[in-house]
């Protein structure tokens, strides 16, 4: 096996990916520390020198702060909710044996390969537009004013349009976890007396414990940095604006540098306490 | 209590016959084995009678009810599976209490009984473990405590040894065997093993492409096959088939003996009959020898020997054949 000699060679040979990672990582990182902390408005000045926290303050203390980050929690928790739910029940339906079930799982998974830009423009002009999409037909149908989904429901709209982007995923990863579980269990718990519900509260679902977790944690790292559907849609109006769109305004639209980069650490923050907690809650089922 | 008797059952999977019709009677108590090759429909048979699967004609009666479209749940049997199927995110405890929670037992009656089996299965010191922190045998034992606290009218056993090693099977063999004697339920124990089949069965059932070949006790079934399939199935060493002019010579077609019922001699007999033989290869376990001769005219034997025989590779010897032992079969090969 390993030897004392083979280990030391294993970690040389590693080390090139290792510092090239590192330096991916820590470069960007750091020009975002040094930046937070100046005074840097590329058409009004360039950079002015130090500052301190007053980026920081000035981020925090802004009326579009608090809003946007209940907004990315409101869109990440929805999002996650009905991916992982209809997942499940998605994953339940197709392992059922059908007709033409490898189409139908190739289709299912088909949403994820549409880019995220094309897919929030679809849904905006084909499905939410208050004229001529076809909901407002479908309202129209049924006598009911359309909704004027991007104005009127702007939040519930990404939500639906990211959620539709990242059903596939999660229906993918918890169908082969659905295919995984041991028919036996199955026979057994039914020879045991447990009605239908209770074989997939009982038996189903704790075994889904661990690819549900995995979804969650890797959707959550996607979601936390949604951007285009926002830009595509809403550009941000209708209290969409989540804490990486409102970074990007402080950046590109105000030229404001100094104070995009504070968002941009705030933002680490967030993630990384949206990480820890989900790690303590979730992160328990991938132990076992 | 847990008698139960199929009546002209079958089973098809699409155009496959798996079962042909079958009647088949298992009285109260007993200790049934379905032995035969893998194919043979033997678990098929059983999970029939358990109800996971339906079956194609025919009926199924548990204690004179008829209970062909019962429900696995409602007929009261427990099942142990070769899987074990125990479930993995639930402690021992949980997975023993299981069917009497889904039965909406009450929770101090469930303490109880959990309690017993554990303590009757030596299991009360895993009690709070997870099933993939046990071994092999532990996890068996619970597969039988989650059976027994059903108390149910029959125990159906799905092969339930064969993820064991040798030295466990022998054990676990004997505590089921033990289990029996205690609770006196029925049980149906499916296997492929015919040694597990011999040692454990009050009777036993053997199956063959979905046809129940032969139904007897184990030493019946040893002393008696009723055609050349059983014969060569029950017993071990397999039986030797002898075709041709050296069965003729014995009033059969074909005749089948037993290695244990030919005797070896070094030197020739002074009786007639005897077959002269060069070993092959020889089999010293210590307290038997196989030897595996290669006679002339009549085929390869298998010889079981005293465990003391000094008989080597290469080595000549005589073999004669315990007339009143021989088994004598027609061309069809049923036992004339």
């Amino acid at each position: 096996m390993a030897t004392q000699n083979s280990r030391s060679a294993a970690r040389l040979m590693l080390a090139p990916a290792v510092i090239l990672l590192l330096g991916w990582m820590l470069v960007p990182l750091t020009m975002t520390l040094w930046f937070s902390f100046r005074k840097y408005l590329p058409l009004r000045g360039g950079d002015q020198g130090w500052v301190g926290f007053d980026n920081y303050v000035r981020f925090v203390s802004s009326s579009s702060f608090w809003p946007s980050v209940q907004t990315t929690l409101i869109i990440v928790g929805g999002v996650l909710v009905i991916t992982v739910v209809f997942g499940i029940l998605l994953a339940l339906l197709l392992d059922q044996p059908m007709w033409g079930q490898g189409i139908v799982r190739i289709l299912v998974i088909a949403p994820f390969f549409v880019m995220p830009t094309v897919s929030a423009l679809v849904w905006k002009n084909i499905f939410m537009d208050p004229v001529n999409g076809l909901f407002a037909h479908l309202w129209k149908f049924f006598g009911a004013t359309p909704i004027e989904w991007l104005s009127q429901a702007s939040v519930q709209s990404i939500i639906m349009i990211v959620s539709w982007q990242w059903l596939p995923f999660a229906t993918l990863i918890l169908l082969t976890a659905v295919q995984s579980l041991d028919g036996e269990q199955l026979e057994a718990s039914e020879m045991d007396g447990a009605k239908p519900l209770q074989r997939f509260g009982y038996i189903i679902l704790p075994h889904l414990a661990r690819a549900i977790t995995i979804v969650v944690l890797i959707q959550t790292i996607f979601l936390l940095s949604i951007f285009a559907e926002i830009f595509v849609t809403t550009g941000g109006a209708f209290g969409t604006k989540t804490l990486s769109y409102l970074i990007f305004q402080r950046v590109l639209e105000s030229q404001n540098i100094g104070l995009g980069s504070a968002g941009g650490i705030y933002a680490v923050i967030l993630a990384n306490i949206v990480a820890i907690f989900l790690m303590r809650i979730v992160g328990k089922n991938l132990d076992a | 209590m847990g008698s139960i008797s199929l009546k002209q059952v079958t089973k098809s999977f699409g155009p496959v016959d798996v079962i042909k019709p079958i009647d088949l009677e298992i009285e109260d108590g007993e200790f049934v084995v379905f032995v035969g090759p893998s194919g043979c429909g033997k678990s098929t048979l059983l999970r029939l009678i358990a109800g996971l699967e339906d079956v194609t004609s025919g009926h199924i009666e548990i204690d004179g009810n008829d209970a062909t479209t019962i429900p696995p749940a409602k007929r009261g049997l427990a099942m142990v599976f070769q899987s074990y199927a125990l479930y993995p995110h639930m402690s021992v405890r949980k997975n023993i209490a299981f069917p009497l929670k889904m039965a909406k037992v009450d929770q101090a009656e469930i303490d109880r009984k959990v309690d017993d089996a554990a303590r009757v299965l030596n299991l009360s010191d895993y009690i709070d473990r997870r099933p993939g922190q046990l071994s092999g045998g532990q996890r068996q034992r619970v597969a039988i405590g989650r059976a027994i606290v059903r108390e149910p009218a029959a125990f159906l056993f799905d092969e339930p040894l064969s993820n064991l090693d040798a030295a466990l099977r022998g054990n676990m063999r004997l505590e089921i065997s033990e289990l029996h004697q205690t609770l006196k339920t029925t049980m149906i124990y499916v296997t492929h093993d015919q040694v597990e089949a011999m040692t454990m069965a009050d009777k036993i059932v053997v199956l063959r492409d979905g046809i129940i070949e032969q139904v007897g006790s184990p030493i019946e079934l040893y002393k008696n096959p009723r055609n050349l399939f059983v014969a060569e199935f029950i017993g071990s060493p397999k039986m030797n088939i002898i075709k041709g002019a050296a069965a003729e010579a014995l009033g059969a077609p074909t005749i089948g003996v037993r290695p244990e019922h030919i005797e070896v001699s070094k030197t020739k007999p002074k009786a007639d009959g005897a077959w002269k033989g060069t070993v092959g290869v020889s089999e010293h376990l210590g307290s038997d020898t196989f030897l595996h001769m290669d006679a002339e005219g009549v085929g390869t034997i298998n010889v079981r020997a005293d465990g003391e025989i000094e008989l080597r590779h290469g080595d000549t010897a005589w073999l004669s054949p315990q007339v009143s032992k021989i088994h004598r079969f027609d061309a069809a090969g049923m036992a004339a």
